[in-house]
């Protein structure tokens, strides 16, 4: 910010005095160093000096305007509360539905769909890898029919709806797309997100089942298929969730997402798109973690960046185009299964950031997750947490309320110039599919993730009730009720149902279609129209993927050390 | 031992190491802890067999069999351990190879730990555990082999 | 080992029982473990059996891909119903001698099949190569009857060099943008394999690289082993292109091989190699610790100055030989 001379000449002879004081008083440090938990170093205090080389109007602004550091609406939730999406899924699709509409009478306002493991790599409850693990952590959703059940009663006219789900999201989005026309729901009117974010798979998340090449153009077929079909979905939520979950610092989350973002750009532009045809639909999915600070900073800087990129890189017109749009949950491997209860403050710790970060959307975590999947009560537990942020706080009625503060402000500065130090990076390898082909990110990932665990054996790092301030357990600490899954009687119920499925459909049309999707793919077509063809034409997940397996190949993990 | 043993040479390089196994059971992908953990033990000097995620149990025992491991090391977040490992342990019987022994990892509720502790897992870690602490267990478990501790 | 025991494991591994492979393998791998008998007899039933297998030695800096390659080769041999065993070979930390083994990732897919045998080992701090016992370790392999041996080096170094004084056939795997592998071979400082194969084909770089090891070839005196004029191939080994190419290749390697008498060449020259390397290794080691031991005076003196290297190692050397 821009001050003049004789201010900072004050300022400065002001801060040396106080300097000389503190020491001359004996004010001692309890550490020798305090960092962020990217490791940035902070300062005992900040001031006017720490950001006078900053121009106000180029990098903080107003809300609503370029490059949008203060949030992406001119009166962010003064207009709207963020919403509240409890990602939730368990089960069979009808267990989920009750969980789903549960969730709805209690005031969520979007829904988001978790699908369990099998589902999320392509396999259907019969296959005997799934054994174990059908509606465990998730719902399983394996037929256009299982969908249909997923969302009985429930109006996908009006509500949104996110499904994490990457290398089947041609498949789940045309599940949803079929069930929805089939209500009558016209195409404008169907919102939501498929998470369809291919190449962080390969970093972070591991449900990975092409080769990142062919994922790369399988994700890109849906984002192609979606700006054609569905003016108000997002084909792809750009996630840096699941790289931070894997053990990334924030600076590494914000700059590998970025990156990833920005292949997905160049991909569709490669297709001979203009930018501001797609641009407005792509968003992002980030993490909230437990240093307040650092994720507020992170979120800003995050928003200033992309909008550069979209503009200078990209030579984006459309204000929309530079928005970087976001859904944030709060971080789930900050949760501890010792004393658990703990965790209800460190989710609003981590909400709280989210929320003076200036989210569109949050899912704050239930405080039993680091145990099992969510009771009914901290489900709701969780969702009463931020109505209470949003209600009763008074957090949500000015635009980012910490926009000024010389430490937020540094701060944000010091984490878009680390951040960008990894973008080019990654740009000087030829961009982020051949980082990944290259170990890069995976690498320094893991890196990070056993400098964190030092940091805590070394005591570098506190954990309550982990490594200090340990004590005796209480009982009602260590047997808390905990949500339970009959998977076996799950299993059977899904497999009863798949198979009356199949007995049901014509079985020589599915064959054909699905003849027809693997002959698209080898010419190298937008499967997109091929896989809702099969969808409709009742082929389950895992026989569809298995088309596409057998065109585009399988990849296991390489060896990354 | 006779004079003429190999072992009058002290090579380091002809003695056994602990060998341990790391593999995750099932079909998560949540590979930090097992990567963490596997870095971890070769820093304190074992001789660590990363085999990944999407293991089965048939997989990670005829995978531990041909390394001859002392432990298998299973790092498990999907919730389906009360199925996956007691089959684990099957095979391992099948294989004539209960002698190796098992250690999870992972978001296991307690009761559960105590049953699978009852069908014969050695130990069961929270996510929580330190290293120092999962180190200890494996050198008492360790103990009486013919392995160098760490 | 008693030897009755001796004799119910071999017999066991002999009919294919992998626990017992495994032990087997153990006991060759760790010799200080067991009394000189044990070790001697298992060994000397193994070499009486073996000298039939094909060795394969895949070679090539980390990331190239050599284990998915590995993996698809498997896949191939077995098509034609032979019995495979692969080493893969990882480096020990040179300060902790713990060793983080992940090769087997890749291959993974073939554990089930009860006549695919993968075993990792590490180098275990020997002064850069192969450590000795995993050249017996091929050894017994061959004992046991695999038909295939495939070992994977770690990529660097010593090791390489003497996975291909161990090997029938080195294959050098390298992929799009090894400026400096082709910059290394047309300088003649690399080692030369029998087969080069390129990986990552799908990569548009990838042809390059390939013109450019054949013109290499071609235009340089380059012969490997026995007047073998190297091939190169272009593979995918994520899709799976190329692989059948490469079995063709190798095949063709092992006539040409068993066609001039050479496949029996290079089974004496590894157990004359493998005799070598224990004996330098013990050597070395006795070196190390005498050192320590009882040349501690001398080393002073040349730090000092007041003896020169040359004499110090002739009068340690004398110690040492009348001590051996």
């Amino acid at each position: 910010m821009t001050f003049n001379k004789e201010f900072i000449e004050k300022l400065k002879s002001l801060i040396d005095q106080w300097e000389r004081d503190k020491i001359e008083l004996g004010y001692r440090d309890r550490l020798d160093r305090f960092t962020t938990d990217s490791g940035i170093k902070v300062k005992t205090v900040y001031t006017p000096l720490d950001i006078a080389d900053s121009d106000y109007f180029e990098k903080i602004g107003l809300p609503g305007v370029y490059p949008f550091t203060r949030g992406i609406h001119y009166n962010m939730y003064r207009g709207k509360i963020w919403t509240m999406r409890e990602f939730s899924g368990f089960g069979s699709p009808e267990d989920t539905n009750k969980r789903l509409k549960y969730l709805v009478e209690h005031g969520e306002t979007g829904l988001s769909i978790a699908f369990d493991h099998p589902t999320l790599i392509g396999l259907d409850p019969d296959n005997p890898l799934a054994a174990g693990e059908v509606g465990v952590t998730g719902v399983s959703v394996a037929t256009i029919e299982d969908m249909d059940l997923l969302f009985k009663d429930i109006d996908m006219g009006k509500i949104t709806t996110n499904m994490t789900i990457n290398p089947p999201a041609p498949v789940m989005l045309s599940f949803y797309v079929a069930v929805a026309r089939s209500r009558g729901v016209s195409d404008d009117r169907i919102g939501g997100t498929v998470q369809n974010d291919q190449l962080k798979e390969f970093i972070a998340q591991k449900t990975w089942v092409f080769p990142p090449r062919s994922a790369l153009k399988i994700g890109i077929d849906v984002i192609e298929w979606s700006v054609k079909n569905l003016p108000k979905w997002n084909p792809i939520s750009i996630s840096g969730y699941h790289i931070y979950e894997a053990g990334a610092t924030a600076v590494q989350e914000l700059a590998f997402t970025l990156a990833d973002g920005i292949e997905y750009v160049r991909a569709m532009i490669n297709r001979g798109y203009s930018v501001d045809d797609f641009a407005p639909r792509l968003s992002f999915f980030f993490v909230s973690g437990i240093n307040v600070f650092e994720h507020i900073a992170k979120f800003r800087a995050a928003r200033r960046m992309w909008a550069k990129i979209m503009k200078e890189w990209f030579g984006a017109r459309k204000k929309r185009s530079m928005w970087l749009r976001f859904h944030t949950q709060t971080s789930g491997v900050e949760l501890r299964a010792i004393e658990p209860y703990n965790n209800i403050i460190r989710i609003t710790l981590q909400a709280i950031a989210a929320v003076l970060g200036g989210t569109q959307s949050l899912h704050t975590n239930a405080f039993d997750e680091a145990l099992a999947l969510p009771t009914e009560f901290s489900a709701k537990l969780a969702l009463r947490t931020q109505q209470i942020i949003a209600y009763e706080s008074g957090l949500a009625d000015t635009v980012d309320p910490l926009g000024g503060s010389y430490y937020i402000e540094w701060l944000t500065d010091k984490i878009e110039e680390e951040a960008w130090k990894i973008i080019d990076r990654v740009e000087s390898m030829g961009g982020m599919l051949n980082a990944i082909e290259n170990g890069y990110p995976q690498r320094e990932i893991t890196e990070s993730a056993y400098k964190k665990q030092k940091e805590i054996e070394e005591m570098k790092k506190i954990v309550v009730g982990v490594n200090a301030f340990k004590g005796e357990l209480l009982e009602e600490e260590v047997k808390i009720p905990l949500f339970e899954v009959n998977e076996e009687q799950i299993r059977k119920h899904q497999i009863d149902k798949l198979k009356r499925f199949k007995s049901s459909r014509d079985g020589i049309k599915v064959k054909r279609v699905l003849a027809e999707l693997e002959r698209a793919a080898m010419r190298g077509e937008n499967i997109m129209p091929y896989v809702y063809n099969a969808a409709v034409s009742k082929a389950t997940l895992e026989e569809i993927m298995n088309s596409l397996k057998s065109v585009y190949g399988e990849w296991s993990e390489p060896i990354l050390y | 031992m006779s004079s003429n043993s190999l072992e009058i040479v002290g090579a380091p390089g002809l003695k056994r190491r602990a060998k341990i196994l790391v593999a995750k059971i099932g079909l998560d992908g949540h590979d930090r802890g097992a990567k963490v953990i596997a870095r971890a033990l070769k820093e304190y000097g074992f001789e660590v067999v990363y085999i990944g995620i999407r293991q089965t149990p048939e997989m990670i025992a005829k995978a531990a069999v041909q390394e001859d491991v002392d432990i298998i090391g299973i790092s498990i977040h999907s919730g389906a351990h009360m199925v996956l490992i007691p089959e684990l342990i099957e095979h391992l019987k099948r294989l004539n190879a209960e002698d190796i022994k098992v250690i999870v990892g992972g978001i296991i509720p307690w009761e559960d730990a105590q049953r699978l502790k009852s069908m014969g897992v050695s130990e069961v870690f929270t996510p929580d555990t330190p290293i120092e602490v999962i180190v200890e267990k494996i050198n008492k478990l360790l103990a009486g082999k013919n392995v160098e501790q760490k | 080992m008693s030897k009755n025991n001796i004799d119910t494991l071999l017999y066991r591994a002999l009919n294919g029982d992998i626990r017992a492979i495994s032990k087997l393998l153990t006991i060759i791998e760790f010799p200080a473990d067991h009394d000189i008998e044990t070790i001697s007899s298992i060994m000397r039933n193994l070499m009486n059996r073996g000298g039939k297998a094909h060795i394969i030695g895949v070679t090539g800096s980390p990331g190239v891909g050599k284990s998915t390659l590995i993996s698809k080769l498997i896949s191939l041999f077995r098509d034609r119903n032979e019995r495979v065993a692969v080493l893969s070979i990882d480096p020990s930390s040179p300060f902790t001698l713990g060793s983080f083994m992940g090769n087997r990732i890749r291959m993974q897919s073939h554990s089930l099949d009860p006549n695919v045998f993968i075993r990792s080992t590490a180098t275990r701090g020997v002064t850069g190569g192969l450590s000795p016992s995993s050249v017996l370790l091929i050894e017994a392999f061959d004992g046991l009857g695999f038909d295939k041996i495939i070992i994977e080096s770690v990529g660097v170094g010593q090791t390489d060099v003497d996975i291909i004084n161990v090997s029938h056939t080195v294959i050098n795997v390298l992929m799009p943008g090894a400026g400096d592998e082709i910059q290394a071979m047309k300088a003649g400082i690399m080692e030369i394999g029998d087969i080069y194969v390129v990986n990552k084909s799908d990569k548009p770089e990838a042809d390059l690289v390939y013109r450019q090891l054949t013109e290499i070839i071609r235009s340089s005196k380059y012969k490997s082993k026995y007047g073998w004029v190297p091939k190169v191939v272009k593979v995918s080994s994520i899709m799976g292109h190329g692989i059948s190419e490469l079995g063709d290749i190798i095949d063709e390697h092992r006539k040409f091989l068993i066609d001039r008498g050479s496949f029996s060449d290079i089974i004496i020259h590894r157990r004359v190699y493998s005799v070598e390397l224990i004996l330098k290794y013990i050597i070395e080691e006795k070196i190390r610790k005498d050192l320590k031991k009882d040349g501690s005076d001398i080393l002073d003196k040349v730090v000092s100055g007041n003896i020169d290297p040359y004499t110090a190692s002739l009068t340690i050397y004398n110690k040492l030989a009348k001590t051996c």
